[in-house]
């Protein structure tokens, strides 16, 4: 019996343990900034955990087997336990923990404490059952006003997100039903919501962000390369959940220019 | 040394309803708890198939089900989630085991207010009809998850279930609050009041400091989420905005709320939300202790760091809610602060783990069922635990928060985990429960093929997190990058029919060997705790007449010198023996 349960944790260690060290599956292509950051945090708290998993499951099976019931030739070693173990332990995973949370939080601090710098691209994007729009200022650079008696899902477009055409601001704001930026660009993103939770989650840009009703959450990223990215919702938001679906093309700031031109000249 | 304080006596009932149903005898309550859990589990499980086909093959008939829909689906979820947190993982190893075990093992009669008990169980009763009767109601159960996050659960028109089913749902919920809230009471007063003489807190077994830390956090956490529910309630019904702000549009049409906060939701619900996972664990904690030092025939190694590390646990889950919410739109400087106190909380954890292994280490193992599943906990706990230090991270949140990972995570360690601290119980306990001894060959091959189809099933979950597989989808057929990790959702799908298949092992040997088993001697274990010192089954008041007088710690295994290798805890005191 002993023996058997050595065999399993060890297998499950083992499997458990190659599909990871073998990337078999793994974090998508990373493709903005904070994307290499991330994903050395990521690694380094694998590459720990990853230890202290193998050892404490490699020693579980051991220790099972090795003080097997034996008959009256095994002898248990009569203790109550020892504080100097335990102190001991209990500093080095507290300085482990801690101290990897530390090492990771300048990567937050940079990601959420400060605003997107000046001279970002302005986008709004906007959740709801169960799609995503993406708003343009325009030249302008202004918002036009949305209004929620205005909002017509199943018309897409500006009615979706509620655009009031008669403000003077709104004239020029493009609504797509795809996102568009521009490489190497810092985007300053507005995130709305109309109904209910959403998030808006970009795995190759190490992007997510609840959209909340009644909030507007100021998030920004850099993307590195040029590209199509799907977007998903990662916030339970009702029955079509699932095909919450979006993209993101990354264009450089050429194409981009122009889209946004071709867009503009749509609205005239 | 507590004062023994006054229980009610009552006489030992002679008419079946006041001895079978409405008993007011701690070990009949303990029991009617262990079935509900049974019953509720069963139907739990029930909706994870149904989960796991869909999702593989989202067109496929189910028969007398029908083909499901995306919107069925995460009505399944939810009930799921909520049906196996609430009526599952808090109510058999607190309600259940802890309230037939928790008097025998302190030397009590009963418990301090055994009305009051009786209470508490037909009000859970209650609960879970409520919860049942959301499937059969027009529009059928709610689709918001067990999280039920506003305002999607806040608004009777945001999607199919979120009508009456959705009421009854957030009504169940407030009523298992106030039962909760009643077993707290009951289980906090006894332990402080009715301890046997001799009976320290520091010589009380683990399982009994867990119940009592358990039954704190439920005092605590329960009162919580009764408030949010009912807020949550008054918004749906009364036209309360606590919940749901101005300004929202749900499929064309405006909705008439002004002034509230989804996020305020959250942190109500999580208040509750985390330390009810310890309150899920801590029972299987007490119980993994119990069974590895009696089967290593070794004392605990640490007992003093064992109860200091479960009141850390029980004190940080407290203050590490917000975790649940780094990607909610919470001030990001918040988010630090509760990341910093959740990698502190893995400190205790951590220890924990060290203890278990050190009582293993030197020991003499022997291999019975409860010990089995007792060492599956630990490796279970291990696994499921070393995920958390990744997802306390908010960096590291960015890309895992709601995938696959997470769900890998709490099912291993919060789900499974629980689920062997329960299965190691039922193993242990059931020859004092039944007199009878449970099948020694069926446990084992139910151990074998639930620990490694455990691992099959949870395992590659984190590998699709990582991904970026999010959760809760009803297919992946619309998002290009998840439609290539199919075949992994179809190999989790195969090994949790298999492992499903095999729980039936499982209520096999319970049913069978409770009217088949071999009879059970007093203390098959040989172990030390009080229960093991008095009749199988107990009589009604515990001790038949007298009450227990306690002389040692509660581990007492291969004393150096003594007669045989278990001092139990009512053997005349010695100077050697603990």
């Amino acid at each position: 019996m002993g023996l058997a349960l050595l065999v399993l944790i060890w297998l499950i260690t083992f499997f458990s343990t190659y599909f990871f060290v073998a990337k078999t599956w793994w974090l998508p292509a990373g493709a903005s900034t904070a994307a290499p950051w991330i994903d050395h945090q990521f690694t380094l708290t694998f590459i720990i955990m990853g230890i202290v998993f193998v050892a404490a499951q490699v020693s579980l099976g051991w220790f099972v087997w090795k003080y097997r019931d034996r008959g009256p030739a095994s002898k248990v070693d009569y203790s109550h336990g020892n504080t100097k173990m335990e102190v001991l332990w209990t500093a080095l995973t507290a300085v482990l923990f801690v101290g990897l949370n530390l090492m990771g939080s300048h990567v937050w601090a940079s990601e959420r404490f400060e605003p997107a710098k000046a001279g970002a691209v302005q986008v709004e994007a906007t959740g709801l059952q169960f799609a995503w729009y993406f708003r343009y200022p325009g030249p302008d650079g202004k918002y036009g006003h949305t209004k929620p008696e205005l909002i017509d899902a199943s018309a897409g477009g500006d009615a979706a997100v509620g655009l009031d055409t008669s403000d003077g601001s709104a004239k020029d704001d493009i609504v797509s039903g795809t996102m568009y930026l521009p490489v190497n660009r810092e985007v300053d993103l507005s995130l709305r919501a109309q109904d209910v939770i959403h998030s808006l989650f970009i795995p190759n840009m190490r992007f997510k962000q609840d959209a909340v009703p009644g909030l507007i959450i100021h998030m920004h990223f850099t993307p590195t390369q040029t590209g199509d990215y799907e977007i998903a919702c990662a916030e339970l938001c009702g029955l079509g959940h699932y095909k919450m679906h979006g993209m993101l093309k990354v264009l450089s700031q050429e194409d981009f220019d122009k889209w946004i031109a071709s867009k503009e000249a749509e609205k005239q | 040394m507590a004062t023994p304080g006054v229980v009610h006596a009552h006489a030992a009932p002679q008419g079946f309803i006041r001895k079978y149903i409405f008993s007011l005898d701690h070990k009949v309550i303990g029991i009617q708890y262990y079935f509900l859990a049974l019953a509720a589990v069963l139907v739990g499980m029930f909706l994870s198939l149904l989960m796991r086909i869909h999702l593989v093959w989202p067109t496929a008939s189910i028969p007398l089900f029908g083909e499901i829909k995306p919107e069925t689906y995460l009505t399944l979820l939810t009930m799921h989630g909520t049906i196996m947190v609430f009526f599952v993982l808090t109510t058999a190893p607190q309600s259940g085991f802890g309230n037939y075990f928790l008097p025998i093992q302190i030397g009590a009669p009963d418990m301090a207010f055994p009305t009051l008990n009786m209470l508490s169980f037909w009000t859970t009763f209650v609960a879970f009809v409520v919860m049942i009767a959301a499937f059969f109601v027009e529009g059928g159960a709610p689709l918001h998850g067990w999280t039920g996050y506003a305002p999607l659960s806040a608004l009777p028109g945001a999607g199919p279930g979120e009508g009456l089913g959705a009421d009854l749902w957030i009504t169940s919920i407030a009523i298992f609050c106030a039962a909760s809230l009643m077993g707290a009471l009951n289980f906090i007063t006894t332990v402080l009041d009715l301890r046997a003489k001799g009976m320290t807190m520091m010589r009380m077994p683990l399982t009994c400091w867990a119940w009592f830390i358990t039954a704190i956090l439920g005092l605590l956490a329960f009162g919580v989420l009764l408030a949010a529910g009912i807020l949550l309630l008054m918004d749906r019904n009364l036209g309360t905005s606590f919940f749901v702000p101005g300004g929202l549009s749900v499929s064309g049409n405006l909705v008439k709320h002004s002034g509230g906060s989804p996020l305020l939701w959250q942190h109500l619900f999580w208040f509750f939300g985390h330390p009810e996972v310890y309150i899920a664990i801590l029972p299987g904690m007490g119980v993994a202790s119990q069974m590895l030092s009696t089967f290593s025939r070794k004392p605990i190694f640490g007992y003093k760091a064992m109860v200091y590390a479960m009141l850390s646990i029980g004190l940080l889950g407290f203050v590490v809610w917000g975790h649940h919410m780094f990607m909610s739109g919470m001030s990001p400087y918040s988010a630090f602060a509760f990341s910093i106190m959740t990698m502190a909380i893995g400190v205790p954890s951590a220890i924990k783990t060290f203890n278990w292994l050190g009582t293993i280490y030197k020991g003499r193992v022997r291999f019975d069922t409860p010990m089995l599943y007792a060492i599956g906990f630990v490796s279970l706990f291990v696994s499921g635990g070393l995920s958390g230090p990744f997802l306390a991270q908010p960096v590291l949140d960015i890309p895992l928060h709601d995938t696959y990972f997470v769900v890998g995570h709490f099912h291993l360690i919060m789900g499974v985990a629980a689920i062997f601290g329960m299965f190691a119980g039922t193993a242990y306990w059931f020859p004092k429960m039944f007199g009878r001894m449970m099948s020694e060959s069926l446990g084992r091959i139910h151990f074998f093929i639930t620990l490694a189809g455990t691992y099959a099933i949870f395992m590659p979950m984190h590998y699709l997190g990582l991904a970026g597989q999010t959760r809760r989808y009803s297919q992946f057929t619309e998002v290009h990058y998840m439609t290539q990790l199919i075949p992994v959702q179809r190999f989790m799908t195969y090994a949790a029919v298999i492992t499903i298949g095999a729980q039936l092992i499982f209520v096999v040997n319970l049913f069978w060997s409770m009217f088949k088993g071999p009879k059970a001697s007093d203390n098959p274990w040989e172990a030390t705790t009080l229960e093991w010192t008095t009749a199988t089954p107990p009589p009604h008041d515990n001790f038949g007449g007298h009450t227990p007088v306690v002389n040692h710690g509660p581990y007492e295994y291969s004393v150096p010198g003594a007669a045989r290798d278990y001092t139990m805890q009512t053997d005349p005191a010695t100077s050697t023996a603990h």
